[in-house]
């Protein structure tokens, strides 16, 4: 069929971008385009909702729009508007929606018990009440009201490490409540 | 830079277009180095000697800006008779204690300065040992606001000379002795940053760990500090250092501190021994000058949001519900507790210890030693799975059937399934919205530690409430309760943070803080952030509609101000430096202090302002002073108290070097902490066995201990393998094979790694002896759901730190190379051995 056009002229076969890059036409311009290529759109432009969010890698707090669809994140994409990154995001940043999509991530409960050999699947309310338990056991257990005389109102047998992907709400009300249990070995990547 | 914060260095990139000069100075060649003027190698661990030679080339020329050195910093001030420089005692400052390995700081005081002796020194040792420096990092130690002064710089002990003295060791020649950097590449930079530095020009500075994590690395940051005071480049635009942090939170992390020694806001966890009541803590937690003068009122109003009603004037406010410190309850000392046996439950919240931190045998040793350990992460991280995959099964030192340690993975929300603040590394509060509801089980920490706190206080609340559990049960825990999972509001939360009058109103500033009780407020600093009942962390102007200050989008702790003490933008009359320089000045007309950015001073305190005798806080701070947080107001090139290794920065080298130091008669850190256990074995200094120097380091495409970017698709096939970087002549003297195997042993263990032979590291040539550097991007780890695995680069690393902060010192070590794999099983314990005991 190569160089026959009259044969196909005006019918779908003189449209199929090969036939038309074939013919000479530039295959990175219209000859690139189909009738499907036409009729895509992105993803963002179907978003029930957009959310304004911020990058959660590196300290630079790229702005980050979260697109929604159906109550699934569809695309994340840098704000355009952000004084700090203008829209751009990094390869971490641009790959941010396979972090919290990706089929790898664990999203239940998983419970080992001791001197266990493999995971046990754990109710989420169980398992709080499991550790609530176990604070309040062990908090018990190793209360220290003095140390050298001096009252020190404490228990070093609770400690804490937090990452600093963490929300400063959420910093603060674990400082909050580890200081009054008495839990002062509370730690963080800040130091690390 | 533009490896590890890549949009960031846009604006690098930007500046360079329109005509900055930008000089790396690294000792790996990155993407940074590849798109700037100069890049400089230099030996890691030797950053403090080429500081130390710039700041001697400023002071030995006189290219100081005079007028703001001598208006602006203590460059004037004299100190006491009894302070002996390592000048006098070849490497060690007055005051220490071969004993104990510690300074006693009293000698170190400005002359006169007795309320220091009294009242700082006595509790020193103590309070170092708490690592009270970190605090101290926020607004330096009390000290007097009028230290006398000789303005003619000429007094044998004032500070400009204790300064010239100090650093007149530190030469071109020690730099290329000690650095590896050549004579005319030290000139070159050198020349560059006093001749863009004065009136009309400012230089910045820009680091990140490879500074912080070595056994001297707040006396290097301390060093850029003084050069960049000398050079008049602190408080103006196109100036200052530049902390570039590495999580999307860390400097939050930081301002509202998961840290032992810290409570939000830079006001330190009472110590036993130091303090009893309020009353006397405050009066021994600094001086009355200065903004933390105020302290009470920051630390009362922490107690009523906290306890609220119940924090009353009669009872201290709650002060005695704060628990005490006695030591070091830092990361470390807490592995060696998990160790011993006493630290039971752990709680490890969106953090990988088992692969990112120093030592991962010690680490992993400690979570196999605990009753009960809870991860909260968005993958089953090593830290997690460590009963059945560490390294330590196979080379038999652990066994998961002995392993009694209880285990519960809690998935958490991601960063787009809840709402609430990052800080960013500019201290910029910037609000995310939640996009959507995370799945299954998933829920953020802040559902989990409000739920948790609920359920603990109702087991300790049925029945008789026990004394010790008053704090908790009087503790405020009562915030809105939004959609399906009950998620606390983070809003309430943030409001919480920012403050309230007695009626429940969101405070405007800081300056409303009230030392009677009558305010409450969760973190001083944020103080403002709801301001007008309005989120301000929320704001999003875009960038078109304001200027390239931005003050609409997000909100900037203190008071949203952009560049801290920005008074040092204008003259001591309050007159721009230069119009373009201009940034924050006085307008003598309105009475103000004005400019694009809030001005970081009061408005209305005009430059003629003197403190009248006995002026207590931000009144004793004259009009002329910018640095208002310090007790004197002024930049401080010398700190006279504050600092557990010295007043002045000294080079020292690494704990483990191959390199003698040969600036003073100590090796290394006289000051550092080490942590002498059969855990934790170090690799002696200057030994034949582990010749070469290793150091750390990430890629674009991959982020810290690598949970969220090994598991992702994209990220693992663009950086597939752990590896080494080495320089042609060590892959020749060792017989390393580009894409081979290499392992690298220390006295902690042996890894494998691919091999990359590249120029981009070179082998510096020190006098006569040569020193071969490898360098290792720690993102891989044996599991934690990685599409792409490797050994454990932080296992490598010993655990050695700086006296001040308890940072390790993972950015220079020593090490042995071999070619190929690593030996399996028993073999790997006994070739650790055979190095151990040479």
């Amino acid at each position: 069929m190569r160089g026959r056009k009259g044969t196909v002229a005006g019918g779908w076969l003189s449209r199929w971008p090969v036939i038309r890059q074939l013919q000479g036409e530039d295959g990175r311009r219209e000859a690139a385009r189909s009738a499907r290529t036409d009729a895509l759109r992105p993803r963002v432009e179907e978003a029930d909702s957009v959310a304004r969010s911020v990058c959660p890698y590196c300290a630079v707090g790229c702005g980050q729009l979260v697109y929604v669809k159906d109550g699934k994140v569809t695309q994340i994409e840098g704000d355009p508007d952000s004084p700090i990154s203008r829209g751009r995001l990094c390869p971490k940043g641009s790959a941010s929606k396979q972090l919290v999509t990706h089929t790898g991530r664990q999203t239940h409960v998983l419970y080992r018990r001791p001197y266990g050999t493999e995971w046990e699947r754990l109710d989420l309310e169980t398992a709080m009440d499991m550790i609530a338990d176990r604070v309040v056991r062990t908090r018990r257990e190793t209360w220290e009201q003095t140390h050298e005389g001096k009252e020190v109102r404490r228990t070093l047998g609770i400690a804490s490490l937090g990452g600093a992907t963490l929300d400063n709400e959420e910093n603060y009300l674990m400082k909050k409540l580890y200081t009054a249990l008495g839990a002062i070995q509370v730690e963080n990547q800040a130091r690390i | 830079m533009a490896e590890c914060h890549p949009v960031g260095y846009q604006w690098v990139m930007e500046a360079r277009q329109r005509g900055a000069k930008v000089f790396h100075i690294d000792p790996r060649f990155s993407r940074t180095s590849a798109t700037v003027d100069r890049y400089l190698q230099i030996r890691a661990g030797s950053d403090l000697v080429l500081t130390g030679a710039l700041i001697n080339y400023v002071l030995s020329n006189e290219l100081d800006f005079r007028e703001y050195v001598l208006a602006y910093t203590n460059a004037a001030t004299i100190v006491s008779e009894d302070f002996r420089d390592t000048e006098d005692l070849d490497g060690l400052f007055s005051g220490y204690d071969p004993e104990t390995g510690r300074y006693d700081t009293a000698s170190w005081a400005y002359e006169g300065d007795t309320g220091q002796t009294d009242e700082m020194s006595e509790g020193d040792q103590r309070h170092a040992e708490a690592a009270g420096s970190d605090s101290y990092g926020a607004r330096g130690a009390g000290s007097t606001a009028t230290p006398p002064q000789d303005p003619t710089l000429s007094h044998p002990r004032c500070v400009y000379q204790i300064l010239r003295r100090h650093f007149a060791r530190y030469t071109p020649e020690r730099v290329a002795e000690l650095c590896g950097i050549a004579p005319e590449q030290f000139a070159e930079l050198a020349e560059a940053i006093t001749a863009n530095s004065g009136r009309e020009r400012t230089t910045a500075w820009v680091y990140s760990v490879g500074w912080t994590q070595h056994s001297v690395g707040v006396q290097y940051i301390r060093s850029a500090a003084i050069l960049q005071l000398l050079l008049g480049n602190m408080g103006r635009p196109g100036g200052g250092i530049m902390a570039l942090r590495g999580h999307a939170s860390i400097q939050g992390s930081t301002d509202i501190p998961t840290l032992f020694n810290l409570l939000p806001g830079y006001i330190s966890m009472p110590h036993a021994h130091r303090h009893d009541g309020l009353d006397d803590y405050l009066k021994r937690e600094g001086g009355d000058t200065g903004w933390w003068g105020n302290r009470r009122a920051y630390m009362v109003s922490l107690l009523k949001a906290w306890w609220g009603d119940s924090a009353t004037e009669d009872n201290d406010f709650r002060f005695d519900y704060l628990p005490r410190l006695t030591g070091d309850h830092g990361h470390y000392a807490t592995v060696m507790g998990q160790i011993d046996g006493t630290v039971k439950g752990y709680f490890v919240v969106g953090e990988n210890p088992a692969v990112g931190s120093a030592n991962g045998k010690a680490q992993r040793l400690g979570l196999a030693n605990l009753d009960w350990l809870v991860v909260r992460d968005l993958m089953v991280i090593e830290t997690a799975s460590f009963w059945k995959d560490a390294p330590e099964l196979e080379t038999g030192e652990l066994s998961t059937e002995e392993i009694g340690t209880e285990v519960f993975f809690m998935p958490a929300a991601s960063h787009v399934e809840k709402d609430g603040t990052f800080t960013n590394t500019q201290r910029l509060l910037q609000w995310r919205e939640k996009a959507v509801d995370p799945p299954d089980d998933c829920r953020s920490d802040l559902w989990f530690y409000y739920h948790l706190g609920k359920r603990i206080r109702q087991r300790l609340g049925a029945g008789q409430v026990d004394p010790t559990d008053r704090p908790l049960m009087e503790l405020t825990w009562d915030y809105p309760e939004e959609g399906e999972h009950r998620d606390p509001s983070a809003a309430a939360v943030l409001r919480e943070i920012g403050g309230v009058d007695a009626e429940g109103r969101p405070l405007g500033s800081l300056r409303e803080l009230k030392p009677d009780g009558s305010t409450s407020c969760g973190c001083w600093i944020y103080c403002g952030v709801y301001a007008d009942d309005v989120n301000q962390a929320a704001r999003r102007k875009p960038r078109g509609e304001q200027g390239p200050v931005a003050p609409e989008w997000g909100w900037a702790w203190p008071a949203n101000r952009r560049i801290l003490y920005n008074r040092a933008s204008a003259d001591p009359e309050g007159r721009p430096w230069s119009e373009r320089k201009k940034y924050v000045y006085w307008d003598a007309e309105a009475g103000r202090w004005t400019g694009p950015d809030v001005p970081d001073f009061e408005e209305d305190k005009p430059p003629s302002y003197r403190p009248p005798e006995g002026a207590k806080a931000q009144d004793a701070i004259a009009g002329t002073d910018p640095f208002i947080m310090q007790s004197d107001g002024k930049g401080w090139l010398y700190v006279p108290s504050g600092l557990a290794d010295g007043p002045l920065p000294a080079h020292y080298e690494p704990h483990e070097s191959p390199i003698r130091n040969t600036m003073y008669g100590r090796q290394s850190n006289p000051a550092r902490r080490t942590v002498d256990r059969p855990e934790n074995p170090y690799n002696p200094a200057l030994s034949p066995r582990f010749p070469y120097v290793f150091t750390t380091s990430r890629v674009t495409e991959h982020h810290t201990a690598g949970a969220m970017s090994r598991t992702l698709p994209y990220l693992a096939e663009l950086q597939p393998a752990a590896f080494c970087e080495v320089s042609p002549e060590l892959a020749e003297q060792v017989g390393l094979e580009n894409g081979g195997w290499a392992t690298v042993v220390t006295s902690r263990t042996a890894i494998e790694l691919r091999v990359l032979v590249t120029n981009r590291v070179r082998s510096l040539r020190l006098g006569d002896t040569t020193v071969h550097q490898i360098v290792m991007p720690y993102h891989w780890g044996y599991g934690g759901g990685g599409l792409v695995t490797g050994d454990v680069v932080n296992d490598l690393s010993p655990v050695v730190l700086d006296p001040n902060v308890y940072i390790q010192e993972s950015k220079a070590g020593t090490c042995d190379v071999l070619p190929g794999r690593r030996p399996r099983g028993a073999a790997l314990r006994a070739l650790i051995e055979r190095y151990r005991d040479g």
